[in-house]
C-alpha cells in the first residue's frame, strides 16, 4: 500500500502536532491560569435543560471513554487470546457503544440547545466555548455516525485491524499511516476532528476533566490552612501526639475533625492577582 | 468557664463578630458599603456578602433557612453520627453534573441596572424621561418582582411573610391576618465563618479552607473548579457562585483589614453602632464533639463549652504552646465578643441547630416583646409589664427561639429579662435615683455588671466595640502581597505604585451589553 504525502501529513503529523499542543497546553495553563481552570458552572443561570442534560452527557461520555480505550488500546488479539469472539465482541461494542452514545449525544444536544436558546446562558459563552461545543459535536456525531453507517446498519467493519493499528502506533512512536488510509471516511473525520478536539483541550473548559475531585473521597472534611509558615518559635504544630487518637476516631466516623493543616500557597482573593486573557 | 476536667486541646483563636439587634435600624448601610467593596462586579451582582433581612420575612436567598428543602449544614444520622444534610460523599460527588439543590438565581432575584443614559439623551418632549429597569443578565428590558430586601419594614408581608420558615402553624395565620399588629426587626446576616464549616467539608477541590490564625473562612481562587457543592451544604446561603467566573465567592470577614487590626467594613460603618468584633479562643479539638451533641437545644450550651476563658491561665498556657502569640492572648481578654457571649450571656447563635457552630452571634432585641406591651396597654417602661409579657406573649418569643435556640424559649426569655432588667435599673440610676437591685440580681448581675454592659451595650465605644489585634507579619509573607492589592483598580488604570498593578477579573462582556461602559 503506497503511503502518500497527505496521508503522512494527515496521520502522522496531524495527530503529533495535536498531541503537543495538548501537553505543551496543559502545562502553560496549569501554570498560568489556575483562577481560570474551572467547570464554568452556569446552574444558577438555568438549570431545567441542564438537570437532564449534563447528566446524560457526562454519563455517556464515561461509557463512551471507556469504550474507545477499550476498542482502541487493546488489541483484538488480546480479547481473542481470553475467549471473547470477534462476534462477541462486536455485537457487545455495538451495544453498549449505541447505548452510551445515543445518552451522549442527547445530553450534548440538550446542553447546546439550552447555550444557544436561553440569552443568559448565551451571553456567557466565550471564545473558547465556540470553539469547544462545535467541535466536541462534530466529533461525536461523526462517531456515531460511522457506527451507524457501517455497523448497526452495514455489513459492518472491523475498526480494530485498521484504526486500532493506526491509534496504538501513534502513541508507541511506530506511526502506521497506511493503516488509516484504507478506513472508511467517516471514520477518518471521526479521528481527524478529535485530533483537533485534543489540540484544544486546555484552552477550553475541558480541563476541568483532570480535575475530578476523587481526592475528596479520602480527604479530612474540615480544611485548615495558616495564612503563611510560622517563623521560628513555638508555632503551631498540625498534628500534636497526644490529641491524635481522638481525631482519628472521629474522622473514622466521618465527622468533621480538624484535618490536615496546609500552608497556604497563596491567599484567598476574590478577585484575582492575574486572570489569562479569555477574551471578556 | 464549665470546662471540665477534660485537657484542654489544640487552642485556636477566632476573630467573631456578635449583633445587638435592638439597635438595628435596618438602613443596609452595612450592606451596600459590603457591596461597594468587594461585589460590584460582573458575575456578583446578585450576590450580597451581608445583607439585611426584615423579620419575619423569607429571607434572601428564599426561604434559605429552609433546610428541608435546601439540605444546608449538618444532622445527625440514625447512628447519631455528624453528616452533611445534602448527603455524604459519594453522593455529592455523583451530583457534581447537575446538583439537585442549588438555588436558581430566581431564589436570589434577577439583578437589575437601569437606562440611566435615556435621563440625559432623551430628546425634548412632554414627559420626564425615566430610566427604566433592564437584566443584568440578558441586557434586555426587565420588571424587577423581587430582591435582596423586598419585604423591607414587612412591605408585601400578608402576601410573603407566612413562607418564613420560622413560622410554623398557628402563627403562620397569626401573622397572615394581624400582620399589622405583629412584631418586626432586622436581622443583618453575613457569613458565619463557623467552627465547623459545611461549606469547607462540601468542598470537592478542598479550595474553601478556615483560616487557623484568626479563623476566616475563605475561597481560594485558584483551587476552586466551580463545583458548587458548597452553596448548597451552607445553610445560610452565604456562599455564591460567580457566574462570570464560575468560581465559588463569599464572605472575606475584610480579612485585608482584619489583618491590619481594623474592624470589617460592615461593622465600620454600621451607623447604629451594633457590631461588636473580638477574638474568642476556642478548643478545636472538642468542636466535632460539640457539633453532635444529640438534643438540638443543646448545641447552644455545646458550643460555649468548646469557647475557653481566655483569664484562666492554663487556658493562657495551652495557647501559647498552641502559638497564640502574646498580643492575641490580650485581645481575647479585652474581647467584648467574650464578654457578651460567654460572660454576660445575652448573645446567642443563629440557627445553632444546623449544627456548623456558627460565630456571628447576635443579643436578640427586646423590641417585639416592648411593641407586644404597648399593644396591651402596658408600660414599656415598667419591668414588671416587661416580665409579664416575655412569660406571656409567646408569639415573638418563641419566634425568637426558632432563630436563636432552636426553639428553647426559656433561653430568649432569660436573655430578655436580663436586658430588661438592665434597661429599667440605668433607666433608674441616670434620672438619679439608687436602682432597684432586686430585679438585676433576679437576672443574675451585679450592680457593677450592669454598668459595665450598660457601656458596652449602650455607650459602645468604638474602641470597646472593636478590639482586633493585627495579624503577625513574621508568620505572614503573605500579607505583603495583600497590601499592594487595591480593590479598585481595573485594567487599563495607570499603575500607581512602581508598576506594582493587580488586574482584577471583571469580564466586559455585560458591561458592554448594557451601554454602562464608557
Amino acid at each position: 500500500m503506497n503511503v502518500t504525502t497527505a496521508d503522512l501529513v494527515l496521520w502522522v503529523a496531524f495527530p503529533y502536532v495535536c498531541l503537543a499542543v495538548f501537553a505543551v497546553g496543559h502545562v502553560w495553563r496549569y501554570r498560568q491560569d489556575q483562577f481560570g481552570w474551572t467547570t464554568h458552572t452556569s446552574q444558577l443561570l438555568e438549570r431545567r435543560w441542564l438537570r437532564w442534560g449534563s447528566p446524560l452527557f457526562h454519563l455517556g461520555a464515561f461509557a463512551v471513554i471507556a469504550g474507545h480505550v477499550v476498542g482502541l488500546a487493546v488489541p483484538a488479539s488480546w480479547t481473542e487470546a481470553v475467549g471473547v469472539s470477534e462476534h462477541a465482541y462486536h455485537t457487545t461494542a455495538v451495544w453498549l457503544g449505541s447505548v452510551a452514545g445515543v445518552a451522549m449525544l442527547t445530553g450534548l444536544g440538550m446542553l447546546c440547545a439550552r447555550r444557544l436558546l436561553t440569552r443568559r446562558i448565551r451571553l456567557t459563552t466565550d471564545r473558547s466555548d465556540k470553539v469547544m461545543f462545535p467541535l466536541l459535536s462534530a466529533t461525536v456525531v461523526l462517531g456515531i455516525s460511522a457506527t451507524a453507517t457501517h455497523n448497526v446498519f452495514g455489513g459492518g467493519y472491523d475498526y480494530r485491524e485498521t484504526v486500532s493499528v493506526w491509534f496504538r502506533g501513534v502513541f508507541a512512536l511506530q506511526p502506521r499511516p497506511e493503516a488509516m488510509t484504507g478506513a472508511p471516511l467517516l471514520f477518518q473525520l471521526h479521528a481527524l476532528t478529535a485530533c483537533l478536539l485534543f489540540a484544544a483541550w486546555p484552552f477550553t473548559r475541558l480541563v476541568h476533566v483532570w480535575s475530578a475531585p476523587i481526592g475528596y473521597l479520602a480527604r479530612p472534611y474540615l480544611v485548615y490552612r495558616r495564612r503563611a509558615q510560622p517563623a521560628a518559635g513555638p508555632g503551631f504544630r498540625g498534628e500534636p501526639g497526644g490529641r491524635s487518637r481522638a481525631r482519628a476516631r472521629r474522622e473514622a466516623a466521618d465527622g468533621p475533625g480538624p484535618g490536615a493543616v496546609r500552608p497556604a500557597d497563596r491567599d484567598s482573593w476574590p478577585m484575582p492577582a492575574r486572570r489569562a486573557g479569555r477574551g471578556r | 468557664m464549665p470546662r471540665g476536667e477534660a485537657t484542654i486541646g489544640r487552642v485556636m483563636a477566632q476573630v467573631a463578630m456578635v449583633m445587638n439587634l435592638d439597635k438595628c435600624i435596618g438602613c443596609h448601610t452595612c450592606s451596600v458599603t459590603c457591596k461597594q467593596t468587594w461585589t460590584n462586579r460582573t458575575g456578583v451582582e446578585y450576590a450580597w456578602f451581608n445583607n439585611v433581612e426584615t423579620k419575619p420575612g423569607v429571607g434572601y436567598p428564599r426561604r434559605y433557612e429552609d433546610q428541608e428543602h435546601w439540605k444546608g449544614g449538618w444532622m445527625l444520622d440514625k447512628r447519631g453520627r455528624l453528616v452533611l444534610r445534602s448527603g455524604g460523599r459519594v453522593r455529592r460527588l455523583l451530583s457534581l453534573f447537575s446538583n439537585p439543590d442549588l438555588p436558581a438565581i430566581e431564589d436570589y432575584y434577577e439583578p437589575v441596572t437601569y437606562d440611566y443614559d435615556n435621563l440625559v439623551s432623551a430628546p425634548a418632549g412632554e414627559d420626564l424621561p425615566v430610566a427604566r429597569p433592564r437584566s443584568v443578565l440578558t441586557g434586555r428590558p426587565t420588571a424587577v418582582t423581587w430582591g435582596a430586601n423586598w419585604e423591607d419594614g414587612l412591605g408585601g408581608a400578608p402576601e410573603h411573610a407566612a413562607g418564613d420558615p420560622n413560622l410554623t402553624g398557628a402563627w403562620a395565620e397569626k401573622v397572615r391576618f394581624e400582620f399589622e399588629q405583629t412584631f418586626l426587626f432586622h436581622l443583618p446576616r453575613l457569613c458565619e465563618h463557623c467552627l465547623n464549616p459545611a461549606c469547607v467539608s462540601a468542598c470537592p477541590s478542598g479550595a474553601m479552607y478556615k483560616r487557623v490564625e484568626d479563623g476566616i473562612v475563605l475561597v481560594d481562587q485558584n483551587r476552586c473548579r466551580g463545583w458548587r457543592m458548597c452553596v448548597t451544604a451552607c445553610p445560610y446561603k452565604k456562599v455564591y457562585v460567580n457566574h462570570a467566573t464560575g468560581k465559588a465567592e463569599k464572605c472575606t470577614f475584610c480579612f485585608p483589614r482584619v489583618e491590619a487590626g481594623q474592624p470589617t467594613v460592615c461593622s465600620e460603618t454600621c451607623v447604629g453602632r451594633l457590631r461588636y468584633l473580638g477574638l474568642l479562643l476556642y478548643d478545636a479539638d472538642k468542636v466535632g464533639e460539640a457539633a453532635a451533641t444529640p438534643d438540638e437545644q443543646d448545641l447552644l450550651d455545646a458550643q460555649r463549652g468548646v469557647f475557653l476563658d481566655p483569664h484562666d491561665p492554663e487556658v493562657r498556657a495551652a495557647a501559647r504552646e498552641s502559638g497564640i502569640p502574646e498580643d492575641w492572648l490580650e485581645a481575647a481578654r479585652r474581647s467584648p465578643v467574650y464578654d457578651l457571649v460567654m460572660r454576660y450571656k445575652v448573645a446567642l447563635p443563629l440557627h445553632p441547630e444546623y449544627r456548623t457552630m456558627p460565630m456571628v452571634w447576635y443579643v436578640p432585641p427586646l423590641s417585639p416583646v416592648l411593641d407586644a406591651v404597648d399593644a396591651a396597654g402596658g408600660d414599656q417602661d415598667d419591668p414588671d409589664h416587661v416580665f409579664a409579657a416575655v412569660t406571656r406573649l409567646r408569639i415573638p418569643l418563641e419566634y425568637l427561639a426558632e432563630l436563636f435556640t432552636a426553639g428553647d424559649a426559656d433561653v430568649v426569655a432569660g436573655v430578655l429579662m436580663k436586658l430588661t432588667a438592665l434597661r429599667s435599673y440605668m433607666r433608674e440610676r441616670t434620672l438619679g435615683e439608687a436602682g432597684d437591685e432586686a430585679a438585676l440580681k433576679a437576672v443574675g448581675l451585679t450592680a457593677r455588671e450592669a454598668e459595665d454592659l450598660h457601656r458596652l451595650l449602650a455607650v459602645a465605644k468604638y474602641q470597646d466595640r472593636y478590639v482586633v489585634p493585627a495579624a503577625h507579619k513574621e508568620d505572614a509573607a503573605a500579607l505583603t502581597a495583600t497590601e499592594n492589592r487595591c480593590p479598585v483598580e481595573t485594567p487599563g488604570e495607570p499603575a500607581q505604585d512602581g508598576g506594582r498593578r493587580v488586574m482584577l477579573g471583571i469580564p466586559t462582556l455585560r458591561r458592554t451589553s448594557t451601554g454602562d461602559r464608557a
